[in-house]
């Protein structure tokens, strides 16, 4: 068996283009993944993320586009031919095979025969801790034992690339978390080439190397986690990605300033948006701190509000405010700060260089299903 | 106050009930009657027209005659039918409707013109007669049966898992043999076992297409019949009431257990 560092495929995407009839899923999409690398594709549905994972995997041919995996072009190579694993949200066991022999599926298809492939097989349910249920039937599992197993099927046969639609969409919480980190350690311990589908910011944040994110077939950003939270690019990235606070007013730029007036109060950031946009503020809970009316908050950004919502997290407690001209700031503060309850008058206080100024877009706003 | 109408309402339950089966009842004992009569009740009791049936060559001939079609047309049909169960399903145009429209006719259309029609083609193709004569009319009547229980049992089947096998390696018509094929059996099965009893109970397209060379059992009971009255008729009917309720009771059971999956 090769060295983990070799075994992961790399993908490229150059330009990929899906359409059906009139409809674009996927608006010239370009995407690197480096061998190895846990990628995730972050987006609300229908945002082109699952059609990007079907074109991975075969499932969907591309209408223009160049996919490369492990450097050779795959274009018009059926998906029995990719070698590739795939983990769906429905688990997609067959019913009326046991666990072993689902598990065996991929290795009789490659004529590997016993006991090799009995050993593969038992060394895959030992990886996703199912070893003491070869002999039961799919309908006799619960959700996230069927969904190890359909991880064991999609990893028993080495593929250099494993691709995952929403795996943990119907599993209850606590289970998702928890399956999360065995995912993350599958990963680690196989070297493999992850490439995950997620609408689940959250679960984004915890796996990933890298996430793309998705919105209305096209990629608005790749980068880790932390680039996403701290330096959003755009207004879909910022509000998608993490909770946010966005401002909108007039805008003036002085100098390298730019400032917008909300409800006669000037809010200013120390950068420049490139002329012509219509800049749009975003802060994140955490740089956004509370002060009874009038009181606190000498020489930053301070803007009137009331509370409209007091959430005690446990951790510390998460607030929304209601601003003057009706728009919503959602603050986090923590357990040894003041208080406050609903209906309170506050100041919603910021430094300047907290803000991240962003070019407004209507294609920004998104719904969860 | 539920009471009295839960007993009228049983009460009329029953008198349906009876009334369903009380002729397949009433041949049970006149296949034991000790005359050459049909008479009911029966006036005593023998098992001369159970010695008859399978002694006499004439009947035997025929019950050889219709096991033979109906082989030949359950398998026949069962392909053709799986098939074409299979194309319908997943036909993507609205065209398909129309086609299943046009697949299930046979049922639907009167038995005594299909056999019309059958009949004046038979005799220009010189097929009146024939096995493949037989077995060509008894597949066009079976093959919606088959349909109908196929598709019933596709309608259930998971797609999903064919991309699921096609990503583990299969091509397709790997994954049709070792997914498919094996989750949607019991619809074939069940298809198959209604194709054999379509054909073994058929009687009116095989009344015109008959010859003396060959003919099925349900031909044999009607011109036994018309000719004189006699029970070995009975016979014959009890031994096929118990064989297709057996036949088609082991067809429901496959698929409510099917059902249960």
């Amino acid at each position: 068996m090769a060295s983990p560092s070799t075994r992961g495929a790399a993908i490229d995407l150059k330009s990929v283009s899906k359409h059906y009839g009139s409809f674009i899923a996927l608006d010239k999409v370009s995407l690197g993944i480096k061998p190895g690398e846990f990628m995730t594709l972050l987006g609300p549905s229908g945002s082109g993320k699952t059609t990007t994972l079907n074109v991975i995997a075969g499932f969907t041919e591309v209408s223009s586009g160049s996919l490369d995996v492990g450097g050779k072009s795959v274009i018009g190579v059926p998906a029995h031919k990719r070698n590739i694993g795939v983990v769906f949200q429905h688990y997609a066991l067959f019913p009326h095979m046991t666990v072993s022999r689902n598990v065996a599926y991929p290795l009789t298809l490659r004529g590997i025969a016993n006991p090799d492939r009995e050993a593969r097989v038992r060394k895959a349910l030992d990886m996703v801790k199912m070893a003491d249920f070869g002999h039961r039937f799919p309908s006799e599992l619960s959700g996230g034992q069927q969904q190890r197993v359909a991880l064991a099927r999609a990893i028993v046969f080495d593929p250099p690339l494993l691709l995952m639609d929403e795996p943990l969409g119907a599993l209850d919480k606590k289970l998702r978390e928890w399956l999360q980190l065995e995912i993350k350690r599958i990963h680690r311990e196989l070297g493999t080439t992850f490439v995950y589908v997620t609408h689940d910011q959250e679960e984004a944040l915890v796996l990933s190397d890298r996430i793309a994110v998705f919105n209305q077939g096209r990629i608005e950003q790749i980068g880790t986690g932390r680039q996403l939270y701290d330096e959003p690019e755009t207004l879909f990235v910022g509000k998608f990605v993490g909770d946010s606070t966005i401002l909108r007013g007039a805008a003036s730029t002085s100098g390298n300033e730019t400032a917008i007036d909300i409800e006669g109060r000037k809010v200013a950031a120390a950068k420049r948006l490139a002329d012509g946009a219509k800049p749009v503020m975003l802060l994140r809970p955490e740089k956004l701190s509370l002060a009874r009316r009038g009181k606190g908050g000498q020489g930053r950004n301070t803007l009137p509000g009331r509370i409209g919502e007091a959430i005690y997290l446990g951790s510390g407690s998460k607030y929304e405010v209601v601003l003057a001209d009706t728009s919503k700031a959602i603050v986090r503060s923590s357990l040894d700060a003041e208080t406050f309850a609903i209906g309170d008058e506050v100041d919603l206080v910021f430094a300047g260089s907290d803000v991240k100024l962003l070019a407004d877009d209507e294609n920004a706003d998104f719904t969860l299903t | 106050m539920k009471q009295p109408g839960r007993i009228l309402l049983g009460l009329y339950c029953l008198l349906v009930a009876v009334w369903l089966v009380a002729p397949t009842i009433v041949v049970v004992p006149m296949s034991f009657n000790d005359k050459k009569s049909l008479a009911f009740p029966p006036s005593g009791f023998s098992w001369q027209w159970y010695q008859n049936f399978f002694t006499n060559p004439e009947w035997s001939a025929s019950l050889i005659g219709s096991l033979k079609v109906a082989v030949v047309t359950a398998v026949f049909a069962t392909v053709i039918g799986t098939l074409a169960a299979f194309g319908l399903d997943r036909m993507k145009s609205r065209v398909s409707g129309v086609l299943r429209a046009l697949l299930i006719t046979p049922m639907v259309v009167p038995g005594v013109v299909l056999a019309v029609g059958i009949y004046a083609v038979y005799l220009d193709t010189r097929l009146v007669g024939t096995m493949t004569g037989f077995v060509l009319a008894h597949t066009m009547l079976a093959v919606p049966f088959v349909i109908i229980a196929v598709s019933a049992s596709l309608e259930v089947f998971d797609k999903r898992l064919e991309t699921a096998a096609a990503s583990l390696g299969a091509t397709r018509l790997t994954a049709f043999r070792t997914v498919t094929l094996p989750l949607i059996a019991p619809g074939i099965l069940s298809g198959l076992l209604f194709a054999f009893v379509t054909s073994f109970d058929e009687i009116i397209v095989a009344l015109f297409i008959t010859s003396p060379y060959l003919k099925t059992l349900p031909v044999q009971i009607f011109s036994s019949i018309t000719r004189d009255a006699d029970p070995t008729v009975a016979a014959v009917g009890t031994l096929l009431f118990i064989t297709t309720s057996l036949v088609i009771g082991a067809g429901l059971l496959i698929c409510s257990r099917q059902g249960r999956r």
